[in-house]
């Protein structure tokens, strides 16, 4: 009636791109238009910032550095486990509105056209990325602006730090698509993916974890936060990082695969 | 020639089979809808119509099946059947958090429209829908009736040559269902195919060309709205009493009759026609039988699943239960 023909028909890779992109430029018009949702998120790691350095900063920082600690040596120690803690809440959102999709007759349409099957998820994914880095760069803007500075860091380890978050966002994110994915209602994702905000509160972003009870210390100490924290406490601050980084790595890799995985096989199975 | 009947049809489908678990939805189905016609598939809730057009339109697979749409097979090239397709499914499929036009371009751009051609197409079918008006609210606030013309809206972005609607007026009002009506009649026109399903035997003899009554997983009966007519009983007319004497006396009466002593209601064959009608009314006054209501029913659904399906859970008793 009105198209014409269809151009030559376009490789799979770029009919990919072209796809995701449309799909990434629909959430990126959603978060936009609906702000409200991502400031939300951004709320808790913002108030248990203020929280643990203006309230609680002066006892906190006699547990850190074996005493001596003022509280600005205290800010120093929380930003990096709070930018972390930035992704977790942030990519519940992604859970959020990957549920909404899949609950409105809107994804039996996508699934009806020759469109590139992915392209729904990785336009999710992607967005949900780009919005963690958005959240960091306001979390950060906070962090600098109650003085925290980066001891001498280098461009490169600037650079490694920013891979770590990316890294980190993308792993996330995938888990919370999955999440997204596995739930009934936007509600029940909310629920599903509230560990990803609570975690951080057992890891070492606020004490550290050989401060803790001595059986707790493994879970504290392995669980995904720690080693990430660890490392960006180290290229951002010159701490140890020993072998948190490999950790953070492989543990960025291995939860990237596992939502990927668990993400596509929900959505390729035959909706009800 | 049988390559040239199949190159003629628009869907083809035999022996579509679907079930969940031993519940079986579709029994061995066999559908032929020729190219630039209307298809209804007409039946209850729970029929498996949705089951089917799911299943047509690649968002589910079939257990066993010789399927083909647009000529493409369903199994083998379902993005091939995806490209010659359109899908208004039972239950919108709108982005309600953006603005209706910011949707219509949504389409553009999954149907790879160049920037200025998507902006033309988006704007020339919001005016056919009569939603230039609302084009920049998000469509979250939306009427019923203008969600659903969205959603059509939308389907047509891509041009397709076979289009499926599921219950395209169910929850609709009637202003909205005509206007429907005549949306899906427009289409026909520009030598779409148009499978839909309903509820409604008054929208399938509207719209469609040919009939199949599904019911309980399997066809009932095929053909266009005449010959399936042809199949229903004639309507009644339907006295009804609210005092037990005056029905004993009328029943006795009006022998031939269909008694409900529950209900205290008498039903009289009719085609509702106005000389019947007369007679009829004649009739009861010879007899000297007053009823409390009179009311003329003619046949609906109801009636052509009795006639069809011979479900004595029917509401309507058969005339065969006179005592």
């Amino acid at each position: 009636m009105n198209a014409p023909l269809a151009p030559a028909r376009p490789s799979r890779i770029s009919l990919a791109v072209r796809d995701s992109n449309t799909m990434l430029r629909r959430n990126l018009l959603h978060a936009r238009r609906y702000p409200s949702m991502t400031l939300n998120l951004l709320l808790t790691p913002i108030m248990l910032l203020l929280l643990f350095v203006y309230i609680f900063g002066d006892v906190m920082s006699a547990g850190i550095g074996g005493g001596g600690a003022d509280r600005s040596d205290y800010v120093a120690y929380i930003v990096p486990g709070l930018l972390l803690m930035t992704i977790g809440s942030t990519v519940i959102g992604a859970a959020i509105s990957v549920s909404m999709d899949m609950t409105e007759g809107l994804i039996a349409r996508f699934r009806t056209m020759a469109v590139y099957r992915g392209s729904l998820l990785i336009g999710h994914v992607v967005g949900s990325v780009l919005q963690v880095l958005a959240s960091l760069v306001l979390v950060g803007a906070v962090a600098v602006a109650i003085g925290f500075r980066s001891t001498d860091a280098t461009a490169l380890e600037w650079l490694a730090a920013f891979g770590l978050l990316v890294l980190f966002a993308l792993a996330m994110t995938w888990i919370a698509v999955g999440m997204g994915m596995a739930s009934p209602n936007p509600e029940a994702a909310s629920n599903m993916a509230m560990p990803l905000i609570l975690l951080p509160l057992i890891s070492s972003a606020f004490i550290p974890a050989d401060t803790m009870p001595g059986w707790f210390q493994p879970i504290a100490e392995y669980q995904p936060f720690t080693p990430a924290i660890e490392t960006l406490r180290g290229l951002l601050l010159g701490t140890e990082i020993g072998h948190n980084g490999w950790l953070a790595i492989v543990w960025c890799v291995g939860l990237t695969a596992l939502g990927y995985r668990w993400s596509t096989a929900l959505f390729n199975r035959d909706p009800r | 020639m049988t390559t040239t009947t199949s190159h003629s049809l628009a869907i083809a489908a035999k022996g579509l089979r679907k079930a969940y678990g031993d519940k079986t939805v579709l029994d061995g189905i066999d559908l032929a809808v020729p190219a630039g016609t209307v298809f209804a598939l007409l039946g209850p809730n729970g029929a498996g119509k949705t089951t089917a057009v799911k299943i047509l339109s690649t968002l589910i697979g079939a257990d066993a099946d010789d399927l083909h749409v647009g000529g493409h097979d369903l199994a083998a090239d379902p993005q091939a059947v995806r490209a010659a397709i359109g899908v208004t499914g039972q239950f919108s499929a709108v982005d309600g958090l953006i603005t209706g036009e910011e949707n219509m371009l949504l389409m553009a751009g999954l149907h790879h429209l160049s920037r200025s051609e998507g902006r033309r197409v988006a704007a020339e079918l919001l005016e056919r829908f009569d939603l230039t008006e609302a084009a920049k609210k998000p469509a979250s606030t939306y009427s019923g009736g203008m969600k659903r013309r969205l959603d059509i809206a939308m389907t047509l972005v891509g041009d397709p040559r076979i289009i499926f609607l599921d219950e395209p007026t169910t929850g609709l009002d009637p202003r909205s269902r005509h206007t429907m009506w005549g949306i899906i009649r427009e289409l026909v026109t520009g030598g779409v195919t148009v499978f839909l399903t309903t509820q409604y035997l008054e929208e399938a003899d509207e719209l469609a060309d040919r009939i199949a009554v599904l019911n309980d997983g399997r066809i009932a009966a095929e053909g266009t709205a005449k010959e399936l007519k042809r199949l229903i009983p004639g309507g009644h007319v339907r006295l009804r009493f609210t005092d037990p004497a005056a029905y004993r006396s009328a029943a006795t009466a009006l022998r031939e009759a269909a008694r409900d002593d529950d209900a205290l209601t008498l039903q009289i064959p009719s085609d509702g026609s106005q000389r019947e009608l007369r007679a009829i009314l004649d009739w009861l006054d010879t007899a000297g039988v007053t009823a409390d209501e009179l009311t003329v029913h003619t046949p609906d659904l109801d009636d052509v699943f009795f006639a069809l399906t011979g479900d004595t859970t029917a509401t309507h008793q058969p005339e065969e239960t006179v005592r």
